[in-house]
């Protein structure tokens, strides 16, 4: 799942696993800070890994969970459908940005927006802590108001990345797509009431 | 004399664009094979008897389209294809579908000939999401006014939604361009649009939805049937004038069933979502009246389910 061409290929199978899991779990931080700080570097698109969006989208899915009590129907999302949403959402979203005539590679682009949610699911661990205090119309302001900063966050942080790949006079409607993406995992995050 | 020859002007270049537009495969020859009089030739595949009216198209032919070589459907460019549409395309297809005029053929001013998939999509997902939003928004607002209403997140709405409407979407003009092509045997001159215009005009016609959904969040009852009437004018309005001149040559009778069968439709579209999406209360929470009298503390008050109810 990674792309980095490295000199010495065969000596990496001799390293210690510490070695090779510290590695990856370096290179996953420093992308981490590149979406927190977003500036425009080339670091998410060049060196694209796929475990980052994979460890925030099981995080933000089990967040979610309301518990095995819950036997209604119409309950929050399951485990399966964040899982579908984030995944389906971000090829989709790709796959839109490619047809467009984009010219950013497949699992570049879903590398980018599978990092950009983890100010969403800082959001969503924050959400979290604020429901353990009483329920009322503050603890609904507070929540919303860090959605809203964590949503925005999300946003600027893709463009950043992703903007430049399109065609000028088509940059709105590849944008597009990703603002309702987010939109979607931040109403998720905002409906979502304790048991 | 000037206004003479303007009008004339006009009306060769909205015949033009009409006839042009009516026949996308029309084969044009090279431009190094001219006529003696200077002009391209056009082979036109059908109703070739339009006489003075040849040069101007030709030229316009000459223009507008070049020889078009589809990649197979199997490849990534013939998919391209569907998607070549700039943002200020959008927006003023969008624009289109909101502002139908009686003589203006959505089709033809402004798809011409260059459908894209990218709005029936989008608009059909943005809509499945909004009405899923707002219809768990108007619980919520619900309970704030009543809090023994039980809010819960109700997120298969979701899936509900999106299938119905891309169902919706993707289906109907299915059915319709089946239909048309079926017809066609009837009327000989004016040809049917293909497919993807069909799902094109169903697509972009959805759209005056999503802000009505939106403003179906106003918990009064009569301004809901308002909006609702009126984007469903819109909508329907739009549809029903980009299909008259397909339809107009056929029978009067298949064409009253077509057109009534696409209103119909788009009706039972917009009342379902109305009432599955923007339900009032789950029943167990309304106290019959009676009980209401007699406990106090935790009743509804009879106006109020029906003030409720759409």
């Amino acid at each position: 799942m990674r792309s980095r061409v490295r000199e010495f290929d065969s000596s990496t199978l001799n390293e210690s696993v510490q070695n090779t899991i510290m590695r990856d779990l370096k290179a996953v931080g420093k992308k981490f800070m590149h979406v927190l700080y977003p500036r425009k570097s080339n670091t998410l698109l060049r060196d694209w890994d796929l475990w980052g969006p994979l460890i925030l989208c099981v995080t933000l899915a089990l967040m979610l969970q309301r518990g095995s009590v819950d036997s209604e129907k119409d309950g929050g999302p399951q485990f399966a459908e964040v899982f579908v949403i984030v995944w389906f959402g971000a090829v989709t979203i790709t796959l839109n940005s490619k047809l467009l005539g984009g010219n950013i590679s497949f699992f570049q682009s879903l590398c980018v927006l599978g990092y950009c949610i983890l100010p969403l699911t800082v959001a969503m661990l924050v959400c979290r802590l604020v429901l353990l205090a009483e329920l009322g119309p503050i603890n609904f302001m507070v929540r919303f108001f860090v959605v809203i900063v964590m949503f925005a966050w999300s946003i600027v942080a893709s463009t950043a990345f992703l903007a430049d790949s399109q065609p000028p006079n088509r940059k709105a409607l590849a944008v597009y797509p990703v603002f309702l993406f987010y939109f979607v995992i931040s109403w998720m995050i905002l409906t979502f009431t304790p048991q | 004399m000037a206004a003479a020859d303007e009008l004339a002007f006009h009306a060769e270049f909205e015949e033009a664009t009409n006839l042009l537009a009516q026949t996308p495969d029309a084969a044009i020859t090279r431009s190094d094979q001219l006529t003696p009089q200077g002009h391209v030739a056009v082979v036109m595949d059908s109703g070739g008897s339009y006489g003075a009216d040849d040069e101007v198209e030709s030229d316009k032919a000459a223009l507008l389209q070049e020889e078009k070589q589809q990649p197979g459907f199997w490849t990534f460019g013939y998919y391209q294809s569907f998607f070549d549409v700039d943002t200020s395309q959008v927006l003023d297809r969008i624009k289109g579908s909101l502002l139908p005029r009686p003589g203006h053929n959505f089709v033809r001013h402004h798809l011409r000939n260059r459908p894209d998939l990218y709005g029936p999509f989008w608009i059909c997902a943005t809509l499945a999401f909004v009405l899923a939003i707002t219809g768990n928004l108007t619980l919520v607002l619900a309970q704030r006014r009543d809090p023994s209403i039980h809010y819960s997140p109700q997120f298969h709405k979701v899936t509900v939604a999106g299938i119905t409407i891309y169902c919706y979407a993707w289906l109907v003009p299915l059915a319709l361009w089946g239909f048309l092509r079926w017809r066609r045997g009837v009327r000989e001159r004016v040809g049917p649009y293909t497919f993807l215009e069909t799902v094109c005009v169903y697509g972009y016609s959805l759209f005056v939805f999503i802000p009505t959904v939106v403003l179906w969040l106003i918990p009064v009852p009569w301004l809901q049937w308002l909006f609702g009437a009126l984007a469903l004018a819109l909508s329907a309005a739009g549809l029903v004038f980009t299909l008259w001149p397909v339809v107009r040559e056929d029978t009067r009778l298949a064409a009253t069933v077509l057109l009534s069968t696409v209103v119909l439709l788009h009706t039972l579209l917009a009342m379902g979502c109305k009432f599955y999406f923007f339900q009032p209360l789950p029943l167990e929470h309304v106290a019959p009246p009676h009980q209401a009298m007699s406990q106090p503390p935790n009743t509804l008050p009879p106006t109020l389910p029906r003030s409720m109810a759409t």
